[in-house]
């Protein structure tokens, strides 16, 4: 090799010689879940695009959308939702320097896990209020 | 001590001095989202399984509008900035980086517009 010197770096443990931790695994779905979101970002432009396009075209795109299959893609897409947001809220609170002891960090991968959960059951009782 | 290799050292590469504004601009609209996405949920859950009459008259409210046109433009810059940062984590062939990274913004900026339009269309009455 030409470039003998890689510089002065410190090298990052390979992730196969980890043993799974709250914090990392609650950190991957984060990221998982954003990308995951990316489908139900489309599927709400769609739906917004057909009401913008008039009546017969919305009803087409509603029925659709209002499906079991779609339905199941809207409450993963809900509880996806929730996950990245406390998950992203723990991430702000991190990078303001706060949570990192192992006790508080371990909490809040509970509270996430746990939040995302209750705070999908609250929204969709909350449309059945609703509608 | 330094970080770089005599390589990097010589051809003057290393940081682009962008590093801190952009990511203070990726906190500042996760920041933003935490209020935007309660009132997008709040605004569009309720509109599950409604008719398209219901729908208009939601939109045509101007404050729901701009609550949702806010979420939109917020939420496509937030998932450009984030899938760039997965896509920059993984994907290590230039072709693939290159094709994935234009892909995702082109995307991004398309899906996001057509999003504020769509809303737009409705608000003003069409």
């Amino acid at each position: 090799m030409a470039d003998q010197n890689r510089g002065n770096r410190p090298l990052s443990p390979h992730l196969t010689i980890y043993r799974p931790q709250m914090s990392s695994m609650t950190s991957i779905f984060v990221r998982l879940t954003g990308i995951a979101l990316t489908l139900g970002f489309v599927m709400i432009i769609w739906w917004l695009i057909a009401a913008a396009s008039g009546p017969a075209y919305f009803d087409r795109i509603n029925g659709l959308m209002t499906g079991w299959f779609s339905m199941l893609i809207w409450i993963a897409s809900i509880w996806a939702l929730w996950y990245h947001f406390l998950g992203g809220v723990r991430h702000l609170i991190w990078d303001m320097g706060y949570g990192f002891d192992l006790k508080t960090a371990d909490l809040m991968g509970y509270i996430m896990i746990g939040g995302s959960f209750v705070m999908t059951i609250l929204t969709f009782i909350m449309i059945g209020v609703c509608s | 001590m330094s970080f770089k290799t005599d390589f990097q050292r010589v051809a003057g590469l290393g940081s682009a001095k962008s590093g801190a504004h952009h990511w203070f601009g990726e906190r500042l609209k996760a920041v933003a989202l935490i209020p935007l996405t309660l009132a997008f949920l709040c605004i569009v859950a309720p509109l599950v399984g409604a008719s398209h009459a219901d729908v208009v008259a939601a939109f045509q409210n101007p404050i729901k509008a701009i609550a949702v046109i806010l979420f939109f433009l917020v939420t496509f810059k937030h998932l450009e900035e984030g899938l760039q940062v997965v896509i920059e984590d993984y994907i290590h062939g230039k072709a693939a980086l290159l094709t994935l990274l234009i892909g995702t913004k082109l995307f991004c900026w398309a899906f996001g517009l057509a999003g504020v339009f769509a809303v737009a269309k409705i608000a003003f009455g069409g």
